[in-house]
């Protein structure tokens, strides 16, 4: 295969990487965010943890595989943008670990306060990943300050403009929407009915932000600089959430938690396509950008993780396509039935 | 301050913290799977109870090890994002198949083995709890032939472009078959096994001495005792091997370990050296005459290389410069890691021989047992600042220096921030686990059957 075919698939895959680890990881952010203000009692707040308890870490690996993928097919990428996000990507950090450890510890002591903590660092934790994962997206869509030798030339205010914040608050507000439509499906009883009636006013929220972020990116002109229009993507991405607003009302959870989960997926592939074939505008001086040209492996590389990826990704997506599949059913608030 | 001493000190406090866990999941997953298997067989119940009650304190441990390890797979772009560029094409490689191939596995099989009992086959939650150790140590099998392309890179396995001024990958089987990561990686899952075997054999010994359920724990202190024991030699040999080896790619980290100033023929072992001050220089030394060389090459008069000619021969071929790594660090922590490894080596064929003679759960020493889990964490975390200091001045061994890896835009603010950050964070993460790990360990087996133990009855709060 031709070199800039394999670049050109490479950054398909990681588009992929990103978009499964948004749709997945999205819902689990989202429901650790919630969890405080929606979980009243203990057995609530567990029947929450629950939901997502058999997959979170899974769903989380998409990002370490995201990562990884970078490193070994873009390494200029990935050397850029992780050292030149250095500190939102600290805090992102930060954020995953303080919610990993609490998913695990927080009900393996029965007092009250210790499980409040952890909790609270669910919520919080899931609350900075969103954010900062939105900022630097939307950083990213915006350019960044890149120089000559494909260095970083910011800090963290570079990426706190108003546009990256926008894109930080939107991801979250999108994120706890997809979290109050997953539960809408695993929970039941009074909690169902309650995340029902959250989902309606989080949409509300999540759609003016998402149309006030869509229309910034537009009159700002980060619109399409790449080769590649967006085509329908964005417009479809709109009608996708405000169709989840009709499906909410009509309280017809599935319906509602696919076009949340379209929304996703459409507004990763509105960014990948407005994107290419920069995998990093630079702000300083567009020829200084990166791309899947100057940024990408070599050859040889590019063509044994192509075997690699058409080897594993299948496998992996047959097995955890089966866990959703086996842990299907609803989660109560019987104590006999948790888990965690 | 200088930022590249801050990128030095984050990496070894992140990397030393990770370790202290990893390998009581490498190892630990084995035996939980071991004990599920029994108690699939024989539906004996106390096999059932030991998969539970060692898997609940294999999770507590796993958690602390799983998120750790998501800011190992990123501070190479974060803080080493020269080294990344340098090596990405090469390193990157390894790093992706480990997060198809392992951590997708594990994280996956995982949750399904925590979640699945009850709703899935008896089979099939045998089967997770399989999947999930080998995605473990398969995930140390990948991150181990990164290390070792670090370490010592096969020669044949890349080129240097000039175009771009980096390593290329040009055999992907060359990287992979690296003999280096292949010891790295016998060396290190025979250590998890050790590693959880005396987690075991310490908890046990804790409630045998006060007799209870002995059932349960003699049966979990005799199969650690004998398993321990094979995994301590095997470890051994393991690293008599890589001592081999490394004679072989990386000599100078055989003399600074073994304090070998001078070129020797035959080489003597150093039983004790006193450096001056500088760590640079011999005062007084205690020898075996021999060893060094039967060490070093299984023969006991072959030439083993001194520090000196090899800093003037690196002189020579790389330029000026110290190439001389911080031998009081390497020359001790050989040593505490070596005399820890052989304790352990001796204090379970100890166990074994006591148990075959006769009763051990009146044994006096039983009391005073508990004290042995300190063995493997240290020599544990001994070995791996041994192999990266070792490796100093180098990161990627006589092709790019530790110096000029370090990301150039990051400041001293950036780097304080993020290392009093995750100091604190990684603190208080140590305090939870310690505390549940004791509470879990101390309540036994009854309670392991439930999610949440209330053991300390002044704290109210629902019991379930």
């Amino acid at each position: 295969m031709s070199y800039e075919s394999l670049q050109i698939i490479w950054f398909i895959l990681i588009a992929v990487l990103w978009i499964g680890f948004f749709f997945l990881e999205g819902f689990d952010f989202g429901v650790g965010m919630l969890l405080p203000f929606l979980g009243k009692k203990d057995e609530e707040r567990r029947a929450i943890i629950n939901s997502i308890g058999s997959v979170w870490d899974g769903n989380e690996v998409w990002l370490l595989t995201a990562g990884g993928a970078t490193f070994a097919a873009f390494p200029e990428w990935y050397a850029t943008m992780f050292s030149g996000f250095y500190l939102a990507l600290f805090l992102l950090l930060v954020g995953l670990i303080i919610r990993g450890i609490s998913f695990e510890y927080r009900s393996k002591d029965a007092a009250p306060a210790w499980r409040n903590r952890f909790d609270w660092m669910i919520a919080i934790g899931s609350f900075m990943a969103a954010l900062l994962l939105g900022a630097a997206f939307a950083n990213l869509a915006r350019g960044v300050p890149i120089n000559a030798d494909k260095m970083f030339t910011g800090n963290l205010f570079t990426l706190l403009n108003p546009y990256g914040l926008l894109g930080g608050l939107t991801t979250v507000a999108i994120f706890l929407l997809h979290g109050a439509n997953f539960l809408g499906l695993k929970l039941e009883g009074e909690l169902r009915e309650r995340v029902n009636t959250f989902a309606k006013k989080l949409w509300i929220g999540a759609t003016v932000l998402y149309i006030a972020f869509g229309i910034y990116t537009y009159i700002a002109g980060f619109w399409a600089r790449g080769f590649i229009d967006p085509g329908i993507a964005p417009i479809a991405a709109v009608a996708a959430l405000l169709g989840a607003g009709y499906f909410i009302n009509q309280k017809m959870e599935g319906w509602a938690f696919i076009m949340v989960a379209l929304n996703i997926v459409l507004t990763q592939v509105t960014f990948f396509s407005m994107t290419f074939p920069n995998v990093m505008l630079s702000t300083t001086n567009p020829a200084y950008s990166l791309t899947i040209y100057n940024a990408s492996s070599s050859q040889y590389t590019l063509g044994v993780m192509s075997i690699v990826a058409l080897i594993f990704v299948p496998i992996v997506l047959a097995y955890q396509g089966w866990t959703y599949y086996m842990f299907r059913q609803r989660i109560s608030t019987d104590k006999k039935t948790l888990v965690y | 301050m200088d930022p590249i001493l801050l990128s030095r000190l984050q990496f070894g406090l992140t990397t030393i913290y990770h370790w202290l866990f990893v390998p009581l999941t490498l190892g630990m997953g084995w035996y939980v799977a071991f004990f599920q298997t029994r108690y699939y067989q024989t539906k004996d119940e106390t096999w059932r109870k030991m998969a539970k009650f060692w898997g609940k304190l294999f999770l507590i441990n796993f958690a602390i090890g799983v998120v750790t390890g998501i800011v190992q797979e990123f501070q190479f772009g974060m803080n080493w994002s020269e080294y990344s560029r340098y090596v990405g094409d090469i390193f990157g490689a390894p790093l992706a198949v480990e997060a198809l191939m392992a951590f997708f596995l594990e994280s996956t099989f995982l949750g399904i083995w925590i979640f699945g009992e009850g709703r899935i086959s008896d089979k099939a939650h045998l089967a997770s709890i399989w999947l999930a150790a080998i995605g473990s140590n398969l995930s140390a099998l990948w991150i181990l032939l990164a290390n070792g392309f670090m370490q010592a890179p096969p020669a044949n396995s890349f080129v240097y472009n000039e175009a771009n001024g980096r390593l290329e990958l040009v055999n992907f089987f060359a990287l992979i078959g690296n003999p280096k990561g292949w010891i790295f990686f016998w060396h290190t899952i025979s250590d998890g096994v050790a590693m959880a075997a005396f987690l075991i054999l310490a908890v046990s010994a804790y409630h045998i001495a006060r007799k209870q359920n002995l059932d349960f724990f003699k049966r979990s202190f005799n199969i650690a005792a004998v398993s321990g024991l094979i995994a301590g030699v095997l470890i051994f040999l393991g690293g008599h091997t890589m001592g081999q080896y490394m004679a072989e790619v990386q000599p100078m980290k055989l003399a600074a370990l073994e304090a070998i100033w001078e070129t020797e023929q035959p080489a003597s072992f150093s039983v004790l050296t006193i450096g001056d001050l500088s760590g640079k220089k011999e005062v007084w030394s205690l020898r075996i005459p021999y060893a060094m060389s039967f060490l070093a090459c299984n023969n006991f008069t072959c030439e083993v290389k001194g520090v000196n000619e090899l800093q003037a021969q690196y002189e020579q071929e790389f330029g000026p410069g110290d190439y001389i790594p911080l031998m009081v660090v390497t020359y001790w922590t050989f040593r505490i890691m070596m005399a820890f490894g052989l304790a352990m080596i001796a204090i379970t064929a100890y166990f074994v021989w006591a148990n075959m003679r006769g009763d051990i759960t009146t044994a006096k020493w039983m009391k005073w047992a508990p004290w042995i889990l300190v063995l493997p964490y240290l020599a544990n975390a001994s070995g791996w600042i041994l192999t990266e200091m070792g490796r100093q001045p180098w990161i990627v061994y006589g092709l790019l220096k530790v110096e000029d890896a370090v990301s150039p835009n990051l400041t001293n603010v950036d780097l304080l921030i993020s290392l009093i950050g995750y100091t604190a964070v990684y603190g208080s993460l140590a305090v939870s686990m310690v505390y549940l790990m004791k509470k879990y360990a101390i309540a036994g087996p009854d309670a392991a059957m439930h999610e949440s133990v209330d053991v300390a009855p002044a704290i109210v709060g629902s019991q379930d």
